[in-house]
């Protein structure tokens, strides 16, 4: 499974790491539904931790589609609503 | 694939990433011939490499603004402290004091702009890694392109050409998101030097000049800054002991100059003075306006320590404020 962090780049993730994947991520989501700003940066982090220790960088010249992709690591809470709700902040 | 209730809990990478795809869908449903796609995508890819490297060359800019600001900054927070203490030596306490507050107010915005200058090289080397990985996407999306066009016809060319364009459409979007990031710091930043600009040019981290009553007052005002208390105590610890650091540093030269030493023999004490290893002297001699006077400041340090000899100071090495120091 290919994950993207923005900003980073792409990752090729062992498909064992999904479910713990999965529950960092509902973690990171349920700090965005409750406004949670220390909780969002402490599940953020973690979730980008998980993916570097247990993928391995793609290279560049690899023209392949991410199955998953996760905020800059400096996000805002405020910066990843907007991603989720509003195309804008992918410009062209 | 996680679906409770109504709502669709799918998770942030998931929504993330369906984002991307719906507006690399959108474009592609624009096109009418899809080897036109192709030839398209692949301007609009020139065009965002350039972008993106020009971003890089702003961002260098600005931090090449910044960096002189901290030389200014730095240069300013010198010369302040030298004339603390030279007008301390002087007696002249209030302007001592004076200066120490000017310098501190100095070397606040000196710290506030270290910061800065650490984010944008942060945003120079990600925009600088991120336009390498577009460039080796780019050539890679060229090769697939030429690939698709010879061997294809435009009907069977549809699958493959869209995995080409969502494959390169993604790594556009977040090179894209990267520069508009970039821009923003960029902007900020700038805000900042240009509000620094106004400081210094207002004359509040100017030297202690002749304005009496610009310094009467703001010395009124600061004169509870605990920063400087501690300096001018350190300060006047610094004029009880100063006999021995003078010999240190003299001897310094001698060992390292020679025969020069007799030309400037206290510019070696000026510059190790307790404050100086905080940051490291700045190097650059560009700024015309601050070099002036620096001939004069350092005639008149040499001039001190001969008209202070410590023996004629026996009362200070017995004050007991002394143990305030610590």
């Amino acid at each position: 499974m290919i994950v993207r962090i923005l900003g980073e780049g792409q990752f090729r993730v062992d498909d064992e790491a999904t479910a713990e994947l999965n529950q960092l991520d509902a973690v990171l989501e349920a700090a965005v539904e409750h406004n949670d700003e220390a909780a969002f940066s402490s599940a953020l982090t973690n979730l980008l931790a998980q993916v570097r220790a247990h993928g391995s960088p793609l290279p560049p010249d690899i023209l392949e589609e991410s199955e998953l992709i996760l905020p800059h690591e400096d996000s805002s809470m405020d910066e990843v609503r907007k991603l989720l709700t509003d195309e804008g902040l992918i410009p062209g | 694939m996680l679906m409770k209730g109504t709502a669709a809990r799918m998770g942030v990478m998931k929504r993330v990433s369906l984002v991307f795809k719906a507006k690399a869908n959108k474009a592609l449903d624009k096109m009418e011939d899809p080897r036109e796609t192709l030839d398209y995508s692949y301007q609009r890819q020139l065009e965002l490499l350039t972008k993106v490297r020009r971003g890089v060359a702003d961002v260098a800019t600005s931090r090449k603004r910044v960096e002189l600001q901290m030389n200014q900054l730095q240069q300013q927070a010198n010369k302040l402290q030298d004339q603390a203490r030279k007008a301390l030596s002087m007696g002249r306490e209030d302007l001592a004091r004076e200066a120490l507050t000017r310098k501190s107010s100095a070397q606040s915005q000196l710290d506030d702009l270290q910061t800065q200058y650490a984010q944008l090289q942060a945003e120079e080397e990600k925009l600088t890694v991120a336009s390498q990985r577009l460039q080796a996407k780019v050539d890679a999306f060229r090769t697939r392109k030429e690939t698709i066009k010879a061997t294809y016809t435009a009907a069977e060319a549809q699958t493959r050409i869209n995995e080409a364009f969502s494959g390169i459409s993604e790594e556009m979007g977040d090179v894209g998101m990267a520069i508009q990031r970039a821009e923003d710091k960029t902007a900020q930043m700038q805000a900042r030097a240009g509000a620094i600009d106004e400081l210094m040019a207002s004359g509040a981290l100017d030297d202690v000049g002749g304005r009496r009553d610009d310094i009467q007052s703001e010395l009124d005002i600061m004169s509870a800054n605990s920063d400087v208390e501690r300096e001018l105590a350190m300060l006047k610890g610094e004029l009880t002991t100063g006999a021995p650091k003078q010999l240190e540093g003299g001897a310094q030269n001698g060992a390292s100059q020679g025969a020069q030493a007799n030309q400037a023999p206290q510019q070696s004490p000026q510059e190790q003075g307790p404050y100086a290893p905080q940051y490291a002297p700045p190097q650059q001699n560009q700024q015309g306006q601050l070099n002036q006077q620096a001939p004069q400041n350092q005639a008149q340090q040499q001039a001190q320590p001969a008209g202070l000899p410590v023996s004629d100071l026996p009362g200070l090495q017995d004050e007991p404020q002394d143990g305030d120091r610590s």
